[in-house]
Order: C-alpha cells, then sequence, then structure tokens
C-alpha cells in the first residue's frame, strides 16, 4: 500500500499529485490519498476513475477523508 | 474516446494572467486533456531561458527591449503592481497558503506533456531565439501551425 497527502494541496495541484503517483506505481498497486472535503473529495475519486482507475474505498466520516485507488493499467 | 483539447493564447506577461494560464493548463492535462500553449508577444517573457533581467536578443533595441521586460521573475501583476513588489509579496502569500507558486505549475504542466509552444513572429519581432528559450519550449510556431494544433479544441486568449 503506497501513500500520499494532499491535505495541504489546492486545486490544481490536488489532482496533479496525484496522478504524477499513480503514474510512478505498477497495475495492481493500491494508494491510499489522505485528502480535505470539498473540492479535492470531489474531484480526485472522479478524475482517477475517469482515467480508469478503481476506487476501492472512500472514507469520510473523519478528517482528513481517505480516498484508496488501485490503479489500473 | 478521442482526448478533449484546450489551447491557450498566452499573449499577455502579466503574473497573475500568467498564474491563470497555467492553472488552467495544469488542471486540463491532469484530468487527461491535451493542452497546448502558445506563447506570444509578452507571453514569452514566462518562457525565456533568463528569468531575470538580460539583453538578450538579436539588435540593440531588442537587446534594450529584452532587458527591460525582464523574465519569469519580472512578470508585472495587471494591478497593484507597485513598481514589482506586488508580484514577490503574492508568490510569498501563495506559499504561504499552500498554493502552487508559478515555476511549480510550469515544472507540473511540463511533467503532465503540457505541449510548450513559441510564436515565431513574436519572436522575430523581439529577436529572441530558440536558444533564449526553457528547453520545455517544443517548437516554434506560426498560426497554421496553431490552428492544426487546435482543432476541436476550446481555445482562450489569456
Amino acid at each position: 500500500m503506497f501513500t500520499l497527502d494532499i491535505t495541504r494541496e489546492h486545486c490544481p495541484m490536488t489532482y496533479v499529485k496525484v496522478k504524477l503517483m499513480l503514474a510512478k506505481l505498477k497495475k495492481g498497486d493500491v494508494l491510499d490519498v489522505s485528502l480535505s472535503r470539498g473540492e479535492p473529495l470531489q474531484n480526485v475519486p472522479r478524475s482517477a476513475e475517469e482515467e480508469g482507475h478503481r476506487i476501492v474505498e472512500i472514507r469520510d466520516t473523519a478528517d482528513p477523508c481517505h480516498v484508496v485507488i488501485e490503479k489500473a493499467a | 474516446m478521442e482526448k478533449k483539447k484546450l489551447s491557450l493564447i498566452v499573449f499577455s506577461g502579466d503574473f497573475d494572467r500568467a498564474v491563470a494560464a497555467f492553472t488552467l493548463a495544469t488542471g486540463a492535462a491532469a484530468v487527461n486533456w491535451e493542452v497546448n500553449l502558445f506563447f506570444t508577444f509578452w507571453g514569452l517573457n514566462l518562457i525565456k531561458k533568463n528569468k531575470g533581467h538580460a539583453a538578450i536578443g538579436k539588435g540593440i533595441l531588442a537587446r534594450f527591449f529584452n532587458f527591460l521586460l525582464g523574465g519569469r521573475n519580472n512578470l508585472p501583476l495587471s494591478r497593484l503592481n507597485f513598481a514589482g513588489l506586488s508580484p514577490r509579496l503574492m508568490t510569498g502569500m501563495m506559499r504561504g497558503r499552500n498554493v502552487a507558486t508559478l515555476s511549480e505549475l510550469i515544472a507540473a504542466a511540463h511533467e503532465l506533456k503540457v505541449k510548450f509552444v513559441a510564436c515565431e513572429m513574436a519572436m522575430h519581432i523581439l529577436g529572441i531565439t530558440r536558444g533564449d528559450l526553457i528547453d520545455e519550449v517544443q517548437e516554434v510556431i506560426g498560426v497554421p501551425t496553431f490552428l492544426r494544433y487546435s482543432e476541436d479544441a476550446q481555445v482562450l486568449f489569456i
């Protein structure tokens, strides 16, 4: 499991950091992203899904929120 | 699926407009849009290799102009510039608030494969050659090539 903290990032670097991190991983690797509510929580899972990655889990009950992504090919 | 495309004509050399252009470019590239940045006129100041005041260019007038204009570190704010103090203050505020600075945005745009192209005609007027521009610039082009790159793209003039 890889981790990435983007709680201090803002648009557009939130998904930029996730994307660049995913680019370094291999197919099937899992990335746990810590992020804030609002724009990052709306945008990150949607953008990752649009790129074909699988959203394994979204935990949004406590701060920071977590989005767990499995990298596609 | 065909990629969505965004083409930005970066005409302004203002700091705030440059931040807007690179924020849009980076954000779009992150969600897989194909992005072209066409730097022309004052926008060329953003992509000069020399980030400060340097007398580059061919001919005395060009060297004088380029020295006065400066590079990425000398971009004025479009409002409340206060003789160049404001862009520095603004960069400090951006850092303090964890918003990507212009240099960070430019690096991210490059990493996300945003295409940087420069206007041949504007370079010619300002006496700037390819060697005066940062390595990220992939091509020096004219309007027909820009239009070809921008087919079916959303085009914005900044």
